[in-house]
């Protein structure tokens, strides 16, 4: 389902001396519908880095990066944006929402675009939102002042409410109680058992084991360091 | 898939200064982009291009018309343009007060633009008047009111309203938040983006709001001393931007 080839990626900073920072090269590897990769390595080798550039967040210097068939690293705008409608959900740290727009509209937008029935993109968003322990008098209102934790869990259920074949989650679990951490195991669980293709960071080690079925030590992509 | 616009080698001289050059895009049917750039870099001048409302020294602007496919709207001629500015595309002022009729009434304004395509049933004008003031959040009480008693925020939201109602194909929108509260604008902000997905618009914002293209452009052109520096997915510029001067942009960001 998602297949990358030779991978490599670095940023310039032309603003600070041109300084060029190498984060990744050579980075092939390929994950199975069905199947859940934990990314891994210490902080700053690249993880995150790696799950942007699958999203198309951030450009490929080079390589390909396969997701149901189209190459994010050389596809259009326009194409990237209909396999992220169609296929490839990213559930991110942090929400980004336009103001104003109520809880239960931003839950059930990924569903209305693909056309779902109004009604029915409710009802779904609903029981998401009852599963992660979001009180109901919030649902009318725009998640932009709820608190860290509601916030990522409303990013959650936007994630989880589609059914995308591939899915990207950065810290799922961050900053969530037990109860609605086990919440997202099952949602977790749930999607590998209708055949999503999952890349996740997790560095909670017990939500690892649980749900992730092997581990992609990403230091193995970072470029040697030179002088 | 035919784009709803194919812009190919614009170029745009005042006098000896450029105003914007060597500018190609296609833009798809359902598409937003935005343009963003500093003051002078080009952005409304290429507006004003694409809209027919200045006629570029070079370069094609052809636009996917429901009779005869893509059709070059520089070279058609001038009554056929203005068919189109008034039929197929919508231009949204910064200034509510370039795009309303400040002396007509608020239901005056929205019925006008329909008149203009041969609309004649009183009743039936000021029904879809009614109808579009409800849309864009203006209450029903205010249909005879002039914009000149209205709100920055409401003449701006009038004006969507007016550009609407004949069902266009294609927006060009030139700062539509400049100058509005930051309460206003979210407000605005969510009602173009509800109009965009519904009415499948297509659409190009000329904006120096960067917060503005990231909830409403799908696309993303940056614009310097006249030539576009650097394009492409929204985020994808705005989060790891190429170019020296969009680094820069990004960077010059306050955080809130």
């Amino acid at each position: 389902m998602i297949r990358t080839e030779n991978l490599a990626k670095s940023f310039t900073l032309h603003n600070q001396g041109s300084a060029e920072i190498r984060v990744i090269s050579g980075a092939s590897f390929t994950v199975a519908p069905g199947e859940c990769v934990a990314l891994v390595g210490a902080s700053g080798a690249g993880k995150s880095t790696l799950m942007r550039m699958i999203y198309g967040n951030y450009l490929t210097a080079s390589g390909r990066i396969l997701v149901g068939g189209v190459d994010v690293a050389s596809a259009a705008p326009r194409e990237i944006i209909l396999l992220r409608r169609r296929t490839l959900g990213y559930v991110s740290q942090f929400l980004r929402v336009v103001p104003r727009v109520p809880t239960l509209d931003v839950v059930a937008e990924p569903l209305l675009v693909n056309d779902t029935p109004h009604d029915d993109a409710l009802a779904q968003a609903k029981t998401l939102l009852e599963r992660l322990k979001i009180p109901q008098q919030l649902w009318s209102l725009s998640p932009t002042t709820f608190s860290g934790g509601e916030q990522q869990r409303v990013n959650i259920a936007r994630g989880f409410v589609y059914p995308y074949p591939a899915l990207l989650l950065d810290e799922p679990t961050a900053s969530l109680d037990p109860a609605n951490r086990a919440t997202v195991l099952d949602l977790i669980t749930e999607a590998k058992a209708r055949d999503a293709a999952i890349i996740g960071i997790f560095h909670d080690d017990a939500v690892r084991r649980a749900v992730c079925d092997r581990e992609l030590d990403v230091t193995l992509f970072t470029p040697e360091i030179v002088a | 898939m035919t784009p709803l616009l194919q812009v190919e080698n614009i170029s745009k001289y005042y006098g000896r200064r450029m105003g914007c050059a060597d500018v190609w895009f296609d833009l798809y049917p359902g598409e937003v982009m935005g343009i963003v750039g500093e003051s002078g870099s080009g952005k409304s001048t290429l507006l004003n291009c694409l809209a027919g409302q200045l006629t570029p020294d070079s370069g094609a602007v052809r636009f996917d018309t429901r009779a005869d496919g893509l059709r070059d709207t520089v070279t058609m001629e001038e009554p056929e343009r203005r068919m189109l500015g008034r039929t197929d595309w919508a231009f949204v002022h910064q200034n509510a007060r370039d795009g309303l009729r400040m002396n007509v009434s608020a239901g005056g304004n929205v019925g006008e633009r329909l008149m203009a395509v041969n609309a004649r049933h009183y009743g039936k004008i000021r029904n879809a008047a009614l109808d579009w003031l409800d849309r864009v959040e203006i209450s029903a009480d205010r249909i005879d009111d002039r914009p000149t008693a209205f709100s920055g925020g409401m003449q701006q939201r009038l004006q969507i309203a007016r550009n609407l109602v004949t069902g266009p194909r294609l927006v060009f929108m030139d700062e539509p938040t400049g100058g509005l509260d930051v309460s206003v604008q979210a407000r605005l902000l969510d009602l173009l983006r509800g109009l965009v997905r519904q009415m499948n618009l297509s659409a190009i914002i000329v904006t120096h709001d960067l917060a503005v293209v990231r909830l409403l452009a799908d696309r993303l052109m940056v614009m310097k001393d006249g030539r576009v520096i650097e394009t492409g997915l929204t985020d994808q510029v705005l989060d790891d931007p190429q170019h020296a001067y969009t680094q820069l942009l990004v960077s010059s960001v306050l955080q809130v």
